[in-house]
């Protein structure tokens, strides 16, 4: 065991290496846009250079005459060729460009090239000329001619700006009050693998190889934009190179170069260039907070309002929201939430790790941090003062919340006790020292999901399951559990995945993979189970007349507790069969009839969060130490600490490995994350990473994941919490306190600078 | 990118003769025919479609030894103009009298690019402006004329020393920043012969030309780098920025002590990532020559430096950062065992 590897506690699972580690370090993954297809063609798109404004007329003969290229589609060629798209399920925007002279958003797609060779697609594309009707645009808040509304009236996915209590008369009572506004950046996701689209026609079917995280949702959809049948649409998607949300929703590109592919007879791969993802594909929302916290000198907080602001662009309602895990979090004894959103001449925003949380929470606890100076309380003791098993809006229990339990473990790891408490107190030489710390928490959520598996006598199994690899180390997972419960070695197991003609899963978002496909996978090994144990108990054999419920799959046996075993291949004998398949439809406790049917037409309905009779939370605390050059002010974050609970942990090794990337990615959005906006002209600035910052290895020093044990069998059948998305939630207001205990300076907009520090 | 022809000439002649001839005054840049040595800018800039070069002409194939040596003699440091970064770095000569020198080199890019990046070529990096990288906002170095989308646009990389009203376009490059501070000289191979120059009159101040950034004309070679010897054992280069490797310097200073005890016999002084060529701060240098070197000292000095800076809304912060970073400069170099 090592620190990748964390020998597994009480209900965790062996830290067993990804299924395809090796392919992916060796660079033999074949990502989408790897796939090796005949007589292929290359497509650029042209983009709009303005935000806002018409296509007076477009120039395509110089594109033209590039050698190689094929063929030029602007809105002349396109306009009513395709179905518009339907924002709000597997669809990124109802923006459909090439559809329209109207330009909504800087690098709105404006032409296709298709051309021999990607190098002659992009110097046509480069080539084209657009004479514009510009107006003046609206980058973001402050700007002249947004349009503000609540987001409850505005987006159906949002319900309620949760309240509890009385608050404008408690926060009026209470004794210390503080008043302060936060605010959050725009920011990219920056997948390493770029965006690409591969379309290839056969017939009437078309097949789309494109890195996706809902294949069964982009079928769906993408039959819908080119108003084909389902069944004649096929997304395949078997390795993903970063995914984060990015490509989560189908953007307008796959629909737009499959109809190119069709035009020109030919498979068309478009791949996205670095610069043009920030303006073609989602981001995460700017957001702005004002946050309202009162409490008794004791610390408890009596008073609780966070109204958030969020940018999204003029069509598309997309709503952060996080204030309903925010008026949850702790004990308060009145809520007040309010939720707006700001329409801007921008393209649609959308899902980046913890959507929701990533801002919210980082506003919150900056706050809590700030109360806890006010109050002269320990930040530390300030949370075990307000914690609950019972959340303020509904007065629902939680599932389980292992809070104070992360805090206590994350502290004593980090040495907390050794914190000088006064501001400016600590120092190295040249370097302030400063530390702090947050909460984390994600909701924990579970949907509808199926897989098949085909079990033989040999005990070589084949898992299919619409899911996606998006890094998570799902595949491994999935085999995992069924290894462990059909008692057969890993290495037997085949996982299939990324292919919509696979049995659906849900979206690869919210977290809900591992509990969903595990969930799934168990429904389909106790059929396989139910199967062999009345086959070996009514025929001849050891097991005879044993009561089933007291049989397991162990080693390639069928065991019994009394000690008797049969090889799984003579069960498979004297079944008379070769091989057993079972086809498992999952729905979670509490779903709809129809959330399975829907889950074929692409819909995921999710369970889970606040809804249901106890609320389900995953938690953790993270601690941070900083460092500030006395004279240049650079900060540095060399030790940070995090401890969570998250239910049962199927794999100590990709546990770890995805709250470190979360704690890092947390890292990154504290000091260096942010997509600039020029305000004269709403259009991107640093779109390249170059420009946008993250952190490199020699950032990242010492770092420790605690993963601490569990158990609550009512989140799902598989016991699962969804880690995905925690462990970047609360690390940039762990970081913001530490500036502050360093500096006595509280930075409440991200992203940290060292301009921000300069005396 | 666009369609281009390639040519691998052998000697420096061959590659001149390549180059041909171009209109009076066109820099480099613009010509039909430009140099490649690593090509981590080059080709960078032509995928952005900024550089657009219609015969590009690699000089990795030049047999001169001049070109790829590194050597040390009584008169001072030769470096030749294909040397990769990675090679100098680590140099045992180099380390040995200019710390400054490695520190510079060590502290750019990445490995990856230090290995492909030549010496030459690294002098010779254009701005990383993100309107000049971006070819459909106004530029007046891409476009003379069209205006500068940075002067009241997002800045904050951009340069406090050293602009115009045309361009406030930084130059990035750190190494330059030891070599102006050493008073190296380049040697120049060009259609009329060979000829040194002061390495300060390589780069050009925007002024009202910002698209003019060198003395060079399109078939000048940088065949080597000339270092004076010098008593710059107790030398460094301090690089500020926004993490903690592979990024550009907010502030830099590259700084050479020769101390007498506490007092200052002789100081080199150098600013990077706060102006638009490569900054020698000799007012500063003046200001310590004779004096002790103390805090107070420092701060003095580090005021004098910037005390033409003019900041505009984002990079006004590099005038207090450039100072700090020179005060601390000067402090570490102080210390420095030698
Ligand atoms: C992501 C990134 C980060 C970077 N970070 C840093 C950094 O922190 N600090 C830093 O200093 N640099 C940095 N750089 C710049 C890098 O150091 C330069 O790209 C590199 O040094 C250029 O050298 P090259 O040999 O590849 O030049 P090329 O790309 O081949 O050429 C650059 C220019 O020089 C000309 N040229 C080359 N050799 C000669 C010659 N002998 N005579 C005449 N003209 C010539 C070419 O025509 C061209 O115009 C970074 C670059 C990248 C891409
Ligand atoms: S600063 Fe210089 S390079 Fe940048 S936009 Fe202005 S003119 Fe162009």
């Amino acid at each position: 065991m090592s620190d990748a590897a964390p020998r597994p506690n009480e209900n965790m699972g062996e830290p067993f290496p990804r299924i395809d580690a090796r392919l992916k370090v060796t660079g033999q993954a074949p990502y989408p846009a790897d796939a090796p297809i005949a007589n292929l063609a290359y497509g650029t798109f042209a983009v709009s250079s303005i935000a806002r404004g018409k296509i007076n007329a477009i120039d395509i003969e110089p594109a033209k005459a590039v050698p190689g290229v094929l063929a030029v589609f602007t809105h002349r060629e396109m306009a009513g060729q395709l179905e518009h798209p339907k924002f709000g399920n597997a669809a990124a925007s109802s923006i459909a460009p090439l559809d329209t002279t109207d330009i909504l958003h800087d690098g709105q797609p404006l032409a296709l090239v298709i051309a021999e060779t990607f190098e002659a697609s992009q110097e046509a594309a480069q080539a084209i000329r657009v004479d514009y009707a510009a107006e003046q645009p609206s980058a973001t808040f402050d700007a002249q001619g947004t349009e503000t509304v609540a987001a409850k009236e505005a987006s159906e996915q949002f319900e309620e700006d949760v309240a509890a209590g009385d608050f404008e008369a408690a926060f009026a009572a209470a004794p210390v009050t503080i008043d302060q506004r936060y605010s959050t950046p725009t920011q990219h996701h920056n997948p390493i693998e770029l965006f690409s689209t591969t379309a290839v026609w056969d017939g009437d079917g078309l097949t789309v190889h494109e890195p996706s995280q809902n294949v069964t949702g982009w079928k769906v959809e993408l039959a819908h934009q080119l108003r084909m049948e389902p069944e004649k649409v096929r997304i395949v998607s078997r390795y993903i190179g970063g995914a984060f949300g990015s490509k989560g929703p189908m953007t307008s590109r796959t629909a737009i170069v499959a109809w190119a592919a069709k035009k020109v007879g030919r498979p068309v791969r478009c791949v996205v260039s670095r610069e043009q993802s920030c303006m073609t594909q989602t981001y995460r929302a700017e957001t702005r907070h004002h946050i309202r916290m009162g409490a008794d000198r004791d610390g408890r907080i009596t008073a609780f309002a966070h109204e958030g602001w969020e940018v999204t662009s003029r069509p598309d309602p997309y709503v952060v929201g996080g204030t309903s895990t925010t008026g949850r979090m702790y004990d308060y004894g009145s809520v007040l939430t309010k939720v707006s959103i700001v329409k801007a001449d921008r393209n649609t925003p959308g899902y980046m790790r913890s959507p929701p949380e990533t801002p919210y929470v980082y506003a919150l606890e900056n706050a809590m941090d700030e109360m806890a100076v006010a109050l002269n309380m320990d930040p530390v003791e300030f949370r075990r003062v307000n914690d609950t098993q019972v959340e303020p809006i509904g007065k629902k229990p939680f599932s389980s919340r292992s809070l104070m339990t992360c805090y206590d473990q994350a502290a004593e790891a980090f040495g907390w006790k050794e914190r000088n408490a006064a501001v400016g107190s600590m120092r190295d030489g040249d370097w302030l020292i400063g530390m702090g710390c947050a909460t984390a928490i994600y909701p924990t959520n579970v949907a509808p999901c199926t897989v098949r598996l085909r079990l033989n006598a040999d005990g070589g199994l084949r898992l299919q399951c619409g899911s996606h690899e998006i890094g998570t180390g799902v595949r491994t997972i999935a085999a995992q559990m069924a290894s462990e419960r059909l008692g057969i070695p890993m290495d037997k197991i085949e996982v299939e995945m990324g292919d919509s003609s696979l049995p659906p899963a849900p979206v690869s978002g919210g977290s809900v993979s591992t509990a969903s496909v595990c969930s799934a996978v168990i429904k389909g090994c106790a059929s396989i189970r139910g199967k062999l144990f009345s086959a070996v108990v009514s025929a001849d054999g050891p097991l005879k007349g044993a009561e089933p419920a007291t049989l397991d799959m162990k080693d390639g046996a069928i065991t019994s507790s009394d000690g008797r075993s049969m090889p799984m291949k003579e069960a498979f004998v004297a079944m008379k069969t070769g091989v057993i398949e079972d086809y498992a439809e999952f729905a979670p406790d509490g779903a709809t009839p129809e959330a399975v049917s829907k889950l074929y037409g692409g819909q995921s309905e999710m369970k889970g969060g606040e809804k249901g009779e106890k609320v389900k939370y995953a938690f953790g605390a993270e601690f941070v130490e900083v460092r500030i050059n006395t004279r240049t002010r650079e900060v540095r974050v060399p030790r940070i600490v995090g401890a969570f609970a998250a239910g049962r942990i199927m794999n100590t090794r990709t546990a770890r490995s995805q709250l470190m990337g979360g704690m890092i990615w947390g890292i990154s959005s504290a000091l260096h994350e942010v997509t600039e906006i020029d305000p004269r002209a709403a259009r991107y600035v640093n779109r390249d990473l170059q420009d946008y910052l993250v952190p490199v290895n020699a950032d990242i020093r010492d770092l420790q994941v605690i993963l601490v044990p569990e158990v609550d069998m009512d989140v799902n059948p598989a016991g699962v919490k969804g880690l995905g998305e925690l462990g970047n939630v609360g690390t940039a207001a762990a970081i913001a306190s530490a500036v502050y205990h360093a500096t006595g300076k509280r930075i409440r907009d991200l992203p940290i600078r060292l301009e921000t520090l300069l005396t | 990118m666009r369609a281009f022809s390639y040519e691998r000439p052998s000697d420096l002649q061959a590659a001149i003769k390549a180059a041909g001839t171009s209109p009076d005054n066109q820099p480099p840049t613009q010509a039909a025919a430009q140099f490649i040595a690593g090509g981590t800018n080059m080709s960078d800039y032509m995928k952005l479609n900024v550089n657009r070069p219609e015969r590009l002409i690699d000089l990795n194939k030049l047999s001169e030894p001049a070109m790829t040596a590194i050597r040390v003699d009584d008169a001072g440091l030769h470096l030749g103009a294909l040397v990769r970064m990675a090679d100098a770095q680590e140099h045992e000569d180099v380390v040995r009298m200019f710390p400054v020198i490695c520190d510079s080199l060590r502290l750019a890019a990445s490995g990856q690019i230090r290995n492909m990046a030549s010496l030459g070529g690294n002098l010779l990096q254009r701005t990383r402006c993100e309107y000049f990288r971006e070819v459909s906002w106004p530029c007046n170095k891409r476009e003379p004329g069209a205006g500068c989308s940075a002067l009241d646009g997002v800045n904050r990389q951009h340069a406090v020393l050293g602009g115009s009203e045309a361009c406030i376009a930084t130059y990035h490059g750190d190494f330059a920043q030891a070599l102006i501070a050493l008073d190296a000289e380049v040697e120049i191979a060009s259609a009329k012969g060979s000829h040194r120059m002061p390495f300060a009159d390589l780069h050009k101040r925007p002024q009202d030309t910002p698209q003019i950034e060198t003395a060079l004309s399109p078939s000048d070679i940088i065949v080597a780098i000339h270092v004076p010897a010098g008593p710059w054992r107790r030398s460094r280069y301090l690089k500020v920025r926004d993490r903690e490797s592979y990024a550009f310097a907010l502030a830099s200073a590259a700084v050479a002590l020769d101390m007498d005890g506490d007092t200052v016999r002789g100081a080199r002084i150098a600013l990077g990532g706060v102006a638009t060529v490569p900054w020698r701060a000799k007012s500063a240098e003046e200001m310590l020559t004779g004096r002790k070197l103390d805090e107070a000292a420092a701060k003095e000095a580090a005021d004098t430096a910037f005390a033409e800076a003019s900041g505009r809304k984002h990079n006004a912060y590099k005038i207090p950062l450039g100072k700090q970073t020179l005060v601390r400069a000067l402090l570490e170099t102080q210390d420095m065992k030698v």
